[in-house]
């Protein structure tokens, strides 16, 4: 199957349509708030929110005996807001530090989820089939049903989003100057959290519990890599969520086997690598190669001085040396003199070498003014 | 009981205290995630471990996702390492993405693969008795039950070799370093263990509750406790205990062991959250409560000390000026009667000496602001608490 033939296959055949955007709402929303997950230092919670989420399914399915799917994501809602402020409770009376209960409440509300699952499984009459499907998440299973409710669940976050930028934004640089502005910090607190539970819940039947903190986070860390601005980041943030969405979906629908969440998170991954690479102001190519040019810098500066110091001790500056003291001298390379000559801070003779008054002059004032304006 | 019974909760039980050794220092070192995240990735390894020896008890599997856990903490420390993204963000991205690796790999090959991921994280250990070790044709018990049992040697024999290198390293990093043995070689050691016993367990009772096996009985101890050896045995005491209730838990209700083992857990931390004697929310709310009404009494005492004119110091003012509520300020006022801090002569409220001396001092407190002098001070002082 060629690329236009599946494109024109995502608008004419409905379930891959509804994928396709159910998963590129779902990047979307959830890069958007990831965005502030990760600049909190909350990276994680995502991850335990998704598991802390399970036995609400259990619970809302035991209820109400049905399995609908909005009725399970407000057990999920519930049981993952429980679990989020339990999180917080530990962390603000006992002494037990953020990994640690994160930990525990992922693991321990995941196992009771389990025991409900399981309990569920062996009563007798219950429809239970297709519950352990947020366990790994099932894009398939979507509905044009469940797209409306991302998507109306995408259009309130922004709303409020946009409404509360700049208390969002405030709270999470400075939040001892948002309380002393006189903000409830405590609401827009529970605001931004609420949201990012709600978009985990929405995630789970797409992607699963295990996979869900990966969504938040990594089209978040890779926007992060472009932009020191949050708007920008957010921006970005909902775009690489979106097209890992898309381009997952598209992956998993070309082959036979491949289940539609994992391969989305690994196309998020590959943006996280590719930002962390070739991100031009943060990215590991480009820090390793101004490292390479700044050493290159020192080492002409090294060559340059040590040629003054040589030119010092006669009285005239200009006169000329053999190249061959220059060799047993760690910064001089062949590069470097020929660098210096394009500066004109040299001049070459055969195998001699000789300073320039400019360079003599740029020489004497490296140290004591440091000028590094010179590329 | 029948023996595969006993072997359940035999295996359940080396499994907990294997879990809570490694479990109690990732607690203290504030690495209890990385657990989680170990659990996770240690997926693909495991798959190409049994493409290799198609058997998810043979040594060689386990070292290959051992390996794999060791491979996701170098990861997640050199993406911290290179500053763009702080450590959570970092274990965050690793473990999603080595698990989906293993996830796909085991979608792609279903066919010739029999394993099952909902096996690997959620473990069945009712059918751990079932496949039995043969050694030259005699039974000599469940497989798991002996790798867990090794991985528990293991782990109790490198405890007690490098416990006071644990310990130092684990509560002063810069000591540990200076005193010769490197930190970082204990790390890693602590990581290895912790991989090989996630992996060793993971058959039993699931990557998942690997975690809660981990973190819950050392964090519960940790409530309990400051002693490391003291946390290290309740942390045991309570894997053991979950362990075995759990598994008549699940007994009861047919449902999943380590399912019931982990709620078990959950129950147990929640209880001792809620009632531990110092550190529990309960004893934490009431001494914050006490500590509120001392608060104000020392605010009272002040505001007498300072006002002379007895228009100040009439009980039906006092409400009135600082400003509290009746219920507040009359406890307040019976707490510094109770004390011997004040006198009320004509609903005219003074200083006592013992008062004014106290309040002298909390002056002195205030001024030098430090914080361990004020509990002192209290303990002379108070004959009865807020």
């Amino acid at each position: 199957m060629d690329i236009t033939e599946y494109i024109e296959l995502v608008f004419t055949d409905y379930t891959l349509r509804t994928i396709t955007l159910g998963t590129a709402i779902l990047g979307a929303v959830t890069g958007m708030l990831g965005s502030f997950a990760v600049l909190r230092k909350q990276s994680l919670l995502g991850d335990a929110i998704s598991h802390a989420a399970l036995p609400g399914i259990a619970i809302a399915f035991l209820i109400t005996g049905a399995k609908d799917s909005n009725t399970l994501l407000l057990g999920a809602l519930v049981s993952g807001l429980v679990g989020t402020f339990w999180i917080r409770g530990i962390i603000t009376k006992t002494h037990l530090k953020s990994d640690t209960a994160l930990g525990l409440i992922l693991s321990l509300f995941f196992g009771f989820g389990m025991l409900l699952l399981t309990f569920i499984q062996k009563q007798p009459n219950a429809n239970q089939a297709g519950l352990d499907k947020y366990l790994f998440g099932q894009a398939a299973t979507l509905v044009e049903s469940d797209v409306w409710m991302m998507a109306i669940v995408t259009g309130l976050c922004l709303i409020v989003m946009l409404t509360f930028w700049k208390e969002f934004k405030i709270l999470l640089f400075d939040a001892d100057y948002t309380k002393t502005l006189g903000f409830n910090t405590k609401i827009i607190d529970i605001l931004i959290t609420t949201f990012i539970v709600l978009a985990i819940v929405l995630g789970l039947q797409t992607v699963g519990v295990v996979l869900m903190s990966a969504m938040l986070l990594a089209p978040a860390a890779a926007a992060r890599q472009w932009t020191n601005s949050l708007s920008v980041m957010v921006f970005l943030a909902a775009i690489f969520g979106a097209f890992s969405g898309v381009f997952g979906t598209a992956i998993s629908a070309s082959q036979n086997n491949l289940s539609t969440g994992p391969v989305i998170v690994l196309v998020a991954a590959v943006f996280v690598v590719f930002s962390f690479i070739f991100s031009p102001s943060r990215g590991l190519l480009f820090k390793q190669i101004r490292f390479i040019k700044n050493r290159r810098d020192l080492e002409l500066h090294k060559t340059l001085a040590f040629m003054h110091h040589i030119a010092e001790t006669h009285e005239d500056i200009s006169h000329p040396h053999a190249i061959k003291l220059l060799n047993n001298f760690q910064g001089y390379t062949k590069n470097t003199l020929r660098k210096l000559v394009e500066k004109d801070y040299v001049q070459l003779q055969g195998n001699m070498w000789s300073l320039t008054k400019v360079g003599f002059e740029t020489a004497a004032n490296l140290y004591t003014k440091q000028i590094t304006e010179d590329e | 009981m029948s023996s595969a019974q006993i072997e359940i909760q035999l295996i359940a039980s080396i499994v907990a205290v294997a879990c809570a050794i490694p479990g109690t220092f990732l607690v203290l070192r504030k690495m209890a995630m990385i657990s989680d995240a170990i659990s996770h990735s240690i997926l693909p390894g495991i798959v190409i471990g049994f493409f290799i020896t198609q058997d998810l008890n043979s040594p060689l599997l386990i070292l290959l996702a051992a390996l794999t856990g060791i491979i996701t903490v170098v990861l997640v420390e050199y993406i911290q390492k290179t500053g763009l993204v702080k450590e959570d963000t970092a274990i965050g991205l690793v473990f999603p993405a080595l698990f989906s690796i293993g996830v796909i790999m085991i979608a792609k090959n279903a066919n010739d693969v029999h394993l099952d991921v909902d096996a690997v994280l959620l473990g069945e250990l009712a059918f751990a008795p079932f496949d039995r070790l043969l050694i030259a044709g005699t039974d000599v018990g469940p497989k798991s039950l002996w790798v867990v049992g090794v991985i528990l040697l293991i782990t109790i024999t490198l405890l007690i070799l490098f416990f006071k290198e644990l310990k130092v390293s684990t509560f002063d990093k810069g000591l540990a370093a200076s005193l010769g043995f490197s930190p970082a070689i204990i790390h890693y050691g602590l990581m290895s263990v912790s991989s090989v016993t996630t992996v060793g367990a993971f058959d039993a009772v699931g990557a998942i509750l690997v975690v809660a096996l981990m973190i819950a009985p050392a964090a519960t101890a940790y409530l309990l406790t400051t002693d490391l050896k003291k946390m290290l045995a309740l942390a045991i005491c309570f894997g053991i205990f979950s362990a075995i209730f759990g598994y008549w838990v699940a007994h009861w209700l047919d449902a999943s062991i380590a399912g019931s083992i982990t709620t078990v857990l959950g129950l147990v931390f929640l209880l001792v959250y809620l009632f531990a004697p110092s550190k529990g929310i309960i004893a934490v709310m009431y001494r914050e409560k006490q500590q509120q009404t001392e608060v104000s009494l020392l605010t009272f005492l002040l505001h007498l000390k300072n006002h002379d004119e007895l228009e100040e110091r009439h009980v039906n003012h006092l409400n009135e000026h600082i400003n509290w509520q009746k219920v507040r300020a009359k406890t307040v006022l019976d707490l510094a009667q109770k004390n011997n801090m004040i006198h009320i002569e004509k609903n005219i409220v003074s200083l006592t000496k013992k008062g004014d001396e106290f309040t002298s001092k909390a002056i002195d407190y205030i001024i030098t602001n430090e914080d361990a002098q004020i509990e002192d001070m209290k303990d002379d002082f108070f004959l009865f608490r807020g």
